[in-house]
């Protein structure tokens, strides 16, 4: 009865799991198809051999490297901006005390509240006007701080040992001085988690960049596959070439990273 | 000594609102800049009519927002809308629980089984709607492949102003299944395990667990899914603007949609028309943020 209980379960679970994860397979299959192969009816599910070409060529076809050098600088860039923003924030939310506090707490957590496609008007008039249309600032610094970040930051402070503080402040510590020597270095749990689900959204966003930025040297990898796709119809292996070059450290984030995400996404779940 | 001690915290305090205000500075710089002040511009712009440039240059006060009522081709966005966000919102929900519940089967090896079922999660809504475009292609696609081995006639997935919203919130869905089934397995996890057991003695079957236990103790995991995926459906445009452009004919143009389209394509700027967009989208994620809150709190009422 067991063996066959496991058996039917592995079967199930092997067809269920292949279904979800069959748009991956066929982005890596179909890159390794020729455009032959891939314009035939019905489709073939398994390539003839292995073509690599496609690789090579989607590298002429759009600037892919260069997009790519911008996704990462992009995305780094604001990691860094948002885990400077958040921790300092965090941590007067936490420990220190001011006047309308609550209120100013609330005003942060209110931005969460506002989709960036309600400001996205505004927003792209700011940056014609100060003439950033096309630059790197123009991706970057409107992400530098979030009201989540500060939010995920102070919940976990909250949890860190009062004593600790205490006995720096006896000690007369600064305030940068425990953070960046006390803080953060055991903070490094929740730091990592904001800091790899910011990186994975950053690294994911489409409409701002779409707006802000015109020629392909200046376009993140996002907008480099609608590029692709729109330019390259004729040529579906390329295409698919390009999205596994854009998905694969996704993918290998997701799967090494998966706890500090799960404890990034569900933050806002868990009370 | 005491009046000392007294004078020494003030001074403390005075200190402690220096370094706050220091501190909170570079973020409400950022969300000055890039938040409160473009939502007042663009409620201002809101009221406003403006040339083909979006300069405005008369006010009109709410004129923009009765459109809305009036204009048919504004009232189905705001219907289209509504029918995305259920079309995707629901399925994403159930599909997620059931992988969730599915994945707490006991067989060696089903961390593996987890982690791929949450790929879909490592997708961009560019690379989900550039791989389903090849799926939907009408003559040379994968779905329609699989429908001629099945002798089922041929569907015009993106093409038939019918079918192409709800092929585009497969998209959605399926990019969102992995995220689901992510949150609800978290939810699983914060059940204990003296439950399952108890219930287990008492001789109580799966179906009974699942009823009784399960989805009782799991209602907020899911609310909280139907809150972040009513909302990232409102928000929805990578996968509209690549797999559909808002169409055929305006059947995949949802608020953001058309915010977009009447703010930026064509070659016309009607700021003040995409404004009046972007201030119902805001108050509809506010509407559903409220009802989060107010539900929760009951909850932490209750309990």
């Amino acid at each position: 009865m067991r063996p066959l209980r496991g058996v039917v379960a592995y079967a199930g679970l092997t067809l269920l799991a292949a279904t979800i994860i069959f748009p991956l397979y066929y982005a890596v299959v179909g890159s390794l198809m020729t455009d032959q192969e891939l314009t035939r009816f019905p489709p073939p599910l398994f390539p003839d051999g292995l073509n690599l070409a496609s690789y090579r060529e989607v590298l002429d076809a759009v600037p892919l490297l260069r997009q790519y050098a911008n996704s990462v600088f992009v995305s780094l860039s604001i990691v860094a901006g948002v885990l400077c923003t958040s921790v300092l924030a965090g941590y007067v939310f936490a420990f220190l005390d001011f006047p309308f506090k609550r209120l100013m707490f609330a005003l942060f957590l209110s931005t969460m509240m506002v989709p960036a496609e309600s400001t996205i008007i505004p927003n792209y008039l700011t940056m014609a006007n100060l003439g950033l249309v096309n630059t790197f600032p123009a991706l970057i610094v409107p992400f530098l701080a979030t009201g989540f970040g500060t939010f995920l930051m102070r919940q976990f402070f909250l949890t860190f040992p009062r004593e600790i503080y205490e006995a720096a402040k006896v000690e007369g510590s600064g305030h940068l001085w425990f953070i960046t020597r006390i803080l953060v270095p055991l903070s490094r749990p929740a730091i990592g988690t904001l800091a790899i689900y910011s990186f994975i959204s950053t690294y994911n966003f489409y409409f701002w960049p779409l707006l802000v930025t015109s020629t392909p040297e200046m376009q993140t990898v996002q907008i480099g596959l609608k590029s692709l796709h729109s330019v390259e119809a004729r040529h579906p292996s390329l295409i698919f070439a390009g999205v596994v070059l854009v998905i694969v450290p996704m993918v290998f984030l997701i799967y090494t990273f998966q706890r500090q995400i799960i404890r990034g996404l569900t933050a806002g779940a868990i009370k | 000594m005491g009046e000392r001690v007294n004078r020494r915290r003030h001074r403390y305090r005075w200190r402690e609102i220096g370094a706050s205000a220091g501190f909170l500075l570079p973020a409400l710089a950022v969300f000055g800049v890039f938040t409160f002040y473009p939502l007042v511009r663009s409620v201002w712009l809101s009221f406003h009519a403006n040339d083909l440039l979006g300069r405005p240059v008369r006010f009109v006060g709410l004129d923009q927002y009765t459109k809305f009522f009036e204009e048919p081709e504004l009232r189905r966005v705001l219907l289209t809308t509504a029918l995305f966000a259920i079309l995707t919102v629901l399925p994403t929900l159930l599909i997620g629980l059931f992988l969730a519940l599915v994945l707490q089967t006991r067989v060696r090896g089903i961390g593996v089984f987890r982690t791929v079922m949450a790929t879909p999660f490592a997708f961009s809504a560019a690379s989900a709607a550039v791989v389903f475009d090849a799926f939907y292609s009408p003559s040379v696609g994968v779905f329609n492949g699989i429908l001629h081995n099945l002798g089922i006639p041929q569907v015009d997935w993106l093409t038939s102003p019918s079918v192409a919203l709800p092929s585009l919130a497969l998209v959605i869905i399926w990019r969102d299944i992995g995220y689901a089934m992510l949150v609800c397995s978290a939810g699983l996890q914060s059940i204990p395990d003296q439950l399952f057991e108890a219930a287990r003695i008492d001789g109580a079957g799966y179906l009974t667990l699942l009823r009784k236990i399960i989805l009782p103790l799991l209602t907020p995991t899911m609310f909280f899914l139907l809150v972040v995926g009513t909302i990232g459906s409102l928000q929805t445009f990578g996968e509209i603007n690549i797999l559909t452009g808002g169409g055929p004919d305006g059947a995949t143009t949802t608020l953001v949609y058309n915010l977009y389209q009447s703010a930026f394509a064509f070659g016309v700027s009607d700021y003040g028309l995409a404004s009046a967009q972007a201030v119902i989208l805001l108050f509809l994620v506010m509407g559903v943020t409220a009802v989060q809150f107010t539900v929760l709190q009951r909850k932490v009422f209750y309990s």
